[in-house]
């Protein structure tokens, strides 16, 4: 599953959000609902500018780190949550079900974190593979070890003599 | 007979005022407020008016604003 899809999953699951924008955590724009790309962007900017904003609300000595914003203006939500990778960003009604709107955003950021997972998986075992084949295998070593014989201990030694 | 009609007619107006309070209020539409959840499982909230929501809540307005058209 990609990008677009994940989102268009998300905006047919969740029929508050009227419009959502995927995006790297630097705000670069990697899906959206929107037409105009202008808006997205947008959009896209101002969860990343959110995010740092808000960073900086939190009471100094905690260091956690900031996962969802909702900001509820007269005219509509903007809700924003985020993983290390990705920041998706929505914006729904004047009267949104909090709870189900963050779900479905968060549904979406795990989908596409277990889609890369899957995309990683058969690369590092690809790699793996060359790997082995690269090194000179040691299995026949492993097959025909002999019995090595145990030194003897001090004690052993002193009772033997 | 006067004093139970004065305690009617006050009793209406109470209502009719408790009523008309709860359609303004209805009519109000939300507060405005930004809320931060954190990986802690903690939130905080910052209503408009506040510093934090008053550095908060421009950048959502402009958005939702640009969004919705």
């Amino acid at each position: 599953m990609d990008a677009a899809q994940a989102l268009a999953d998300l905006t047919e699951i969740s029929s508050q959000i009227e419009a959502a924008v995927l995006a790297e955590a630097d705000g670069s724009v990697v899906a959206s609902t929107m037409k105009d790309e202008g808006r997205a962007k947008q959009l896209a900017e101002a969860a990343v500018e959110l995010v740092a904003a808000g960073s900086q609300s939190r009471a100094e000595g905690t260091n956690m780190d900031l996962v969802q914003i909702q900001a509820a203006t007269p005219r509509g939500s903007l809700f924003v949550a985020r993983d290390a990778r990705h920041v998706v960003a929505a914006i729904t009604g004047s009267r949104p079900t909090v709870g189900l709107v963050f779900y479905d955003l968060k549904t979406c950021l795990r989908m596409l974190a277990d889609e890369k997972a899957k995309a990683d998986k058969p690369a590092r075992a690809e790699r793996t593979d060359e790997t082995e084949k690269a090194a000179p295998k040691e299995e026949a070593k492993v097959g025909k070890a002999t019995a090595r014989k145990r030194a003897p201990s001090k004690k052993e030694a002193d009772e033997g003599t | 007979m006067r004093a139970r009609s004065f305690l009617a007619g006050l009793g209406l107006v109470a209502g009719a005022a408790a009523g008309a309070a709860l359609w303004l209020r209805r009519g109000t539409g939300p507060r405005e407020h930004v809320d931060l959840y954190y990986s802690d499982g903690s939130m905080v909230s910052f209503a408009s008016g506040s510093p934090d929501g008053e550095k908060l809540l421009p950048i959502a307005r402009r958005v939702v604003a640009a969004a919705r058209g």
